[in-house]
């Protein structure tokens, strides 16, 4: 009671201020890392691929069981200098997920629920669905009697978040067992980039690298919203803003969070990019704003075309309306006697590329350009005026794009208009220029330089076709040959890369005798791309499909479709870290997802692989660094790295063929696999494998001896063609050398103070910075721009703070010309026959147009060379019944279909929304958080409403016009609110030349509920 | 930069004749700069301080704004807060505004606190929550010109941003600070933080923002959050950033002219007290009570 009575009086006292002494003791929270044991890692959703620094308990003692309980930013790195993104900064909550598989799983056809099983019973039961399937379905031969060796009616859809390693298993596992559909999320995703990159400056990726954002004068972001997509590389937008008053201008149907801080910004009617870039090439040819010098030495304009190449009524020469397909022989050069192009370096030649262009994009004044895009003639005169500005030799501008350009029916000819532009300005192999490809998953760069897509194979050569019936035919087409005298014509190798390619898939198994294992090679009739794959499943002509680290059910366009596919599958294998959708497409969702279980008969296995922080491996990010990342802790409960599934999965099937023997078993059994421990090869052997060796000792042609036998090859310089090399993917050659590995070097320092860091992991080609770096400098080498130098001439040999992207003895002065993956060395304004729907972009309206008629050539609307396949076309829907445009997107507080599952990001934005102009809201009475129905021709989703100022209503030909902006980030399954997965909306059709599918543009209507 | 009770400048309801051992005053005076005219409002920053300190809020609704969580709470420390503004020409300003604790250099909070050491302020301008001592009388809430602390209520007490002093005490900056993706977000001394918004502001004035400046306000003695506003001379743009804050009259009242008439007729109470135990002698209560 005493006591009582002295605390009741203390703490009056105390609350006057009178205080003991004993009350002192500070609370100040421990420091929590102190001895903790530090991983480098690096992110694993977006392709910035930022430095992390996980902590995990225990100190490395091998009595302490690792589990990571914090993550932050690595401040050594290069890019990303310790800042993290809203979803890389809560990582830690994916990997302790309460969505983490922890066993095997498997599900009865029929049933509603899992039941757990054991690997071993899952390997013994998935290898028998397959093997069976395989016997019974492979094609051998075709019709004609052609050796085909492909199997058809199971596929694999292979994760771009997985490391280059995992990729190289799913490369060989996939066509060892003839499986043509096999796609990667590149497909969804980035396939245009190569499409259009490629045949316009010789490679189909990033030309810089984030941290040379910071040298631009002006940023052009327009299909792309890195703010909101790619954080941290964004930080460079930033610094090229405040260190060197760079305009920052977004061009865009939604002002949105890049939009939030550049210096202009104006919108656009999504689905009509193309008018607007022509429009500014026009406006660039008539002004005279172009660098000449470049343009003339280092571009196609002065190549003469062949006289009967033509372009009328929107059509270009060569057309099939029957196929809805071009024969592309005449968009081609005038070629001489020895097979060169012609070309009138005066520039005057009527059928010279920059005269075809000019008259190409004279239809695209800023009166049609205002009129078809919603733009005001105002808010196009200025962006056209400050990019002309950067014709200038010491300005650069860059571009700045992702699915934002990709995922339309042209989406590859949106690209080629950025190609276009930067090279009418000089913008190409500038530091501070470039088209800059903002990939989207961290290792969708790996997987497409790994060729995990239908009908390639890794370093972009191509799976040869059933009309390929030889390796010297295969080669012949697949060799170009220069088209102008004495260039590089890097692509002349491709023998030397195939072959090595080969002797990699099969070893010694390869011989000159067997045309080194050509023959076991899948041969393709055509595109087995996941949009016509899925459709074959739809119409019940696929048993069996294996999805690695990917969702199809919401990623694929159309979900109720992929839905019904998915139930004709005889067995469904899903190997991933969290609890899918697709993994539960069978379950009742309610209405969010609302199927009967009984009626569904597919088997499911649901198999828990590793994350990346449990594992050892590399990545490939946008600026085509290959970054090598270390594990903190290992899998959970049973989950096992992805590596060890493939692998276990594929150990059985060969156990089973060796004893059973079955169709064409033979390229099942060559296949080489010599992994210390086949049923679970480590990165590293897979890393050095992907690398290559030498298979004997090679010499030069004065026989100086460039490495023994069994060293890893220091360059793909050293590949041959005659069995003496193994490398299975040229480009990485030189990432693992006798030196050790190349991928996991630290050095972040940047000697040229323009943001290149050689020393920082290594970079695909040859460690080479910034692609096409040769013309930054003119003909004689003297840089455009002095403040610009990266390289130069040193009287013998190019050197300097980057690698050369040239040969390095070619001297300044040759012939020889700074696009050399080309075969005529120079960048193509004009891209011949490379893409299916023309030489020159031009604008098509989206496969759903919100508009009448396209005025540029009303009797051709859509691009003629548009896949809409027969099932799909009932399904696409009009303008009457559905007046709004729909464009779907990430935000940056989710990663697509995954962050949802952790809890921070969920916090962020638990509940699925979706975005209405002002104007339209009020005519819909609908307003801020209502619960609105958005509606296509293909389903419904149900979400609140966002109302906003940011979209507004634009006037296109002449009538209003709105969008309605749809993320693409919430689901059934997660830590978020119950949501509808937005693909119910959208169409599937895809870009002309890649099938990437239209998410960015179709029709829809909206209700308040 | 270690934090210890040495380190301590400004303790709640601690007599200024029995302050807090305060004698390591010479130390650098840290600031946080708050860059609103380069933020994305990613909310790396939200995610990185609940990561940082073991917080996770509810997973709660859209009400058909970008803002979630929608509000400070004990378990959100800092948000970020949208605002659509068409400016004079038309054009439209999405305005995005880190909120959070400011960390005045003269905090409402403490002043307004009555739990002695609840609330304490370090040499280096930190004001920190030390909950073990928080009463959950909510006067920190009111002392507050900002609006930041909330009380839990499940534990009936007071939490706020701790500019993460565990973070700081060794060298480190903020977790909010390293991860923003765009540099919106700085850390440094006061002074240098305070010259490079200078700098901001004459980048901006060139742009156009005529009216940048710098959100130091003087009516809390300054703070050690700043801002880089591009339209400094109406910070009410920003979700109703104060234009002048000052602390409430009442807190002043309380701390100025209350607190010796308090302490006063404490004394006389206690006087009382004792000449009631010498005349009258102990108070008693039932032997059933003591249990």
């Amino acid at each position: 009671m005493k006591l009582c009575g002295a605390g009741a009086a203390g703490a009056t006292a105390l609350a006057l201020g009178f205080t003991p002494s004993t009350a002192y003791a500070v609370q100040s929270r421990q420091y929590k890392l102190l001895r903790a044991r530090e991983t480098r890692n690096n992110c694993t959703y977006c392709s910035v691929g930022c430095g992390l620094l996980m902590y995990s308990l225990g100190d490395g003692a091998k009595n302490a069981k690792a589990s990571i309980f914090h993550i932050e930013g690595d401040p050594d790195h290069p890019v990303s200098r310790g800042s993290l993104c809203p979803k890389g900064a809560g990582l830690l909550d994916f990997i302790h997920s309460d969505s983490r598989l922890k066993y095997p799983e498997y599900r009865a056809p029929g049933s509603n629920a899992w039941q757990r099983i054991s690997w071993d019973d899952a390997f013994a039961r998935i290898a028998r669905l397959m093997k069976d399937d395989r016997d019974k379905h492979f094609v051998e031969r075709n019709d004609a009697g052609v050796l085909v060796n492909r199997w058809l009616t199971t596929g694999m859809l292979c994760s771009s978040a997985a490391s280059n390693e995992t990729g190289v298993l799913d490369q060989k596992f996939t066509r060892a067992l003839g499986i043509l559909g096999m796609d990667s999320q590149a497909r969804v995703c980035h396939s245009p980039t190569p499409a259009a990159l490629g045949p316009s400056f010789g490679r189909g990726s990033m030309t810089n690298n984030w941290v040379d954002i910071r040298n631009a004068n002006v940023v052009i972001i327009m299909g792309g919203n890195p703010a909101e997509a790619h954080p941290v590389g964004f930080k460079w937008v930033i610094e090229a803003k405040i260190r060197n008053g760079a305009k920052v201008i977004v061009i865009d149907p939604r002002f949105n969070r890049s939009a939030s801080v550049a210096d202009f910004y104006t919108p656009i009617r999504a689905g009509s990019d193309i008018a607007f870039l022509m429009g500014v090439v026009n406006y660039l040819l008539q002004h005279d704003k172009i660098q000449h010098e470049y343009v003339k030495t280092y571009t196609n304009a002065s190549l003469i075309v062949r006289d009967d190449y033509a372009f009328d009524d929107g059509l270009f020469s060569g057309y099939d309306p029957g196929q809805r397909t071009y024969d592309r022989s005449s968009w081609n050069y005038e070629l001489d006697a020895q097979g060169h192009a012609r070309k009138d370096p005066t520039l005057q030649h009527p059928r010279c590329v920059i005269n075809l262009l000019r008259q190409h994009v004279s239809r695209y004044t800023p009166d049609l350009v205002s009129r078809l895009c919603g733009v005001t003639l105002d808010d196009f005169r200025h962006i056209c005026e400050v990019l002309a500005e950067t014709s200038a030799r010491d300005k650069t501008a860059t571009f700045l794009y992702a699915l934002g350009w990709t995922q339309h029916s042209s989406g590859s000819q949106i690209i080629r208009g950025a190609a276009i532009i930067q090279l009418l300005l000089g913008n190409i192999g500038m530091p501070g220029g470039g088209v800059n490809a903002l990939r989207g998953h961290s290792n969708i760069q790996g997987y497409t330089d790994l060729g995990l897509l239908s009908l390639r194979l890794p370093g972009y050569m191509d799976l040869p076709s059933e009309k390929q019936t030889t390796l010297d035919q295969y080669l012949a087409q697949s060799t170009p040959r220069e088209l102008l005298p004495d260039q590089v014509n890097g692509f002349r190798n491709t023998p030397a890369y195939f072959v090595s390619l080969m002797k990699t898939f099969w070893g010694d198994k390869a011989t000159r005798a067997n045309n080194w294992g050509f023959d076991w090679l899948p041969k393709w009739d055509k595109s087995y791309d996941v949009l016509a794959y899925t459709d074959m499943m739809y119409e019940g002509k696929v048993n069996g499909y294996i999805v690695q680290g990917f969702n199809p059910l919401a990623a694929l366009p159309d979900k109720n479709k992929i839905q019904q596919a998915l139930s004709r599958l005889k067995f469904l294998v899903v190997i991933d870290p969290l609890g899918t959708e697709t993994s539960t497409f069978w379950k009742n969702h309610g209405e969010q997802h609302d199927v009967d279980s009984s009626r569904i008969q597919t088997e499911v296995f649901r198999l828990p692989s590793s994350c990346f922080a449990e594992e050892n491996g590399s990545i490939v990010n946008s600026a085509r660094w290959l970054q090598w990342h270390w594990a903190g802790a290992n899998p959970p409960h049973e989950a096992k790295q992805d590596a060890a599934i493939i692998g276990g999965l594929f150990t059985k099937l060969r156990e089973l063929y060796e004893k059973e023997g079955g169709a064409n078993p033979d390229p099942v059994l060559n296949m080489s696999w010599n992994y210390i421990v086949p049923e679970d090869p480590t990165p590293e052997e897979i890393a050095r494998e992907t690398n290559g060796y030498a298979l004997a000792d090679l010499h030069d042609a004065s026989g100086r001896r460039l490495a023994r036998k069994g060293e890893l090859l220091s360059d793909y310089s050293l590949l041959r063609d005659d069995g003496t090399t193994a490398s299975l993917n040229w480009i990485f050659a030189g990432s693992w050398t006798q030196s050790g590995n190349q991928m996991a070097r630290r050095d972040n320092s940047d000697p040229s103070g323009l943001g290149c860091t050689p020393g920082w992991a290594w970079a695909w080609p040859q460690n080479r910075r910034v692609l096409y770096n040769r013309a930054s400098l003119d003909l004689d080498g003297k840089p455009w721009d002095p403040r610009r130098k990266l390289i130069e001439w040193n009287g013998q040999r190019w050197t300097g703070f980057d690698e050369p992207d040239f040969p390095v003895t070619v001297p300044p002065g040759s012939a020889a010309g700074p696009f050399i993956m080309l075969a005529e060395g120079v960048g193509r304004l004009f891209s011949g026959g490379s893409l299916v729907e023309g030489p020159f972009p031009e604008h098509y309206e989206p496969v759903e147009s919100p508009i009448a008629a396209n005025p540029l050539h009303p009797t051709v609307k859509q691009n003629p060379s548009t896949r809409v396949l027969p099932n799909d076309s009932a399904r696409m829907g009009d303008r009457r019944q559905f007046p709004y445009v729909a464009t779907t997107y990430g935000i940056t507080e989710l990663f697509r279909h995954w962050t949802k599952h952790s809890r921070l990001n969920a916090i962020l934005q638990p509940e699925q929304f979706v975005e209405v102009g002002e104007q339209l809201a009020q005519r819909k009475g609908i307003v801020a958080g209502d619960m609105v129905k958005v509606s296509s021709h293909r389903g419904y989703i149900k979400a609140r409403a966002v109302v906003t100022k940011r979209i507004r209503t634009l006037e296109v030909m002449g009538e209003p016009l709105d969008t309605i902006g749809v993320p693409c980030v919430w689901g059934f399954e997660g830590a978020t609110k119950k949501g509808y997965l937005a693909n119910a909306l959208s169409p599937a059709v895809g870009d002309a030349n890649t099938q990437t599918p239209e998410y960015k543009a179709f029709l829809v209507n909206i209700e308040k509920i | 930069m270690s934090i210890q009770p040495q380190d301590i400048i400004r303790r709640s309801a601690t007599h200024s004749a029995t302050p807090a051992p305060r004698v390591r005053d010479h130390q650098l005076e840290v600031a946080k700069l708050i860059d609103v005219s380069v933020c994305i409002g990613c909310k790396a920053c939200q995610v990185a301080c609940s990561e940082w300190n073991d917080l996770r809020d509810e997973v709660g609704t859209n009400v058909g704004v970008y803002d979630n969580p929608r509000d400070l709470s004990p378990k959100t420390w800092t948000l970020m807060r949208f605002d659509e503004y068409e400016n004079e020409s038309g054009r439209l300003e999405w305005l995005i505004r880190k909120d959070g604790c400011m960390h005045c250099e003269d905090p409402g909070c403490l002043k307004a606190c009555p739990s002695p050491g609840a609330i304490i302020q370090y040499a280096n301008g930190i004001v920190d929550f030390q909950s073990e001592h928080c009463i959950g009388c909510g006067y920190c809430v009111a002392g507050c010109p900002f609006d930041v602390p909330r009380i839990s209520k499940e534990d009936n007490r007071a939490y706020k941003c701790t500019l993460c002093s565990d973070r700081v005490a060794v060298g480190q900056e903020p977790a909010c600070v390293k991860s923003c993706p765009t540099g919106a977000i700085s850390f440094g001394t006061k002074e240098e933080m305070t010259e490079q918004a200078s700098k901001r502001v004459a980048e901006l004035n060139t742009r156009g923002y005529e009216h940048a400046g710098i959100y130091d306000p003087a009516g809390v003695g300054g703070t050690h959050v700043m801002y880089v506003l591009h339209h400094a001379d109406r910070p009410q743009l920003y979700r109703g950033l104060p234009k002048d804050p000052r602390i409430s009259a009442v807190v002043r009242g309380w701390k100025g002219l209350m607190k010796p008439l308090a302490a006063a007729a404490f004394v006389a109470t206690l006087a009382g007290s004792f000449l009631h135990y010498v005349g009258v002698g102990p108070n008693t209560t039932a032997e059933g009570e003591e249990d």
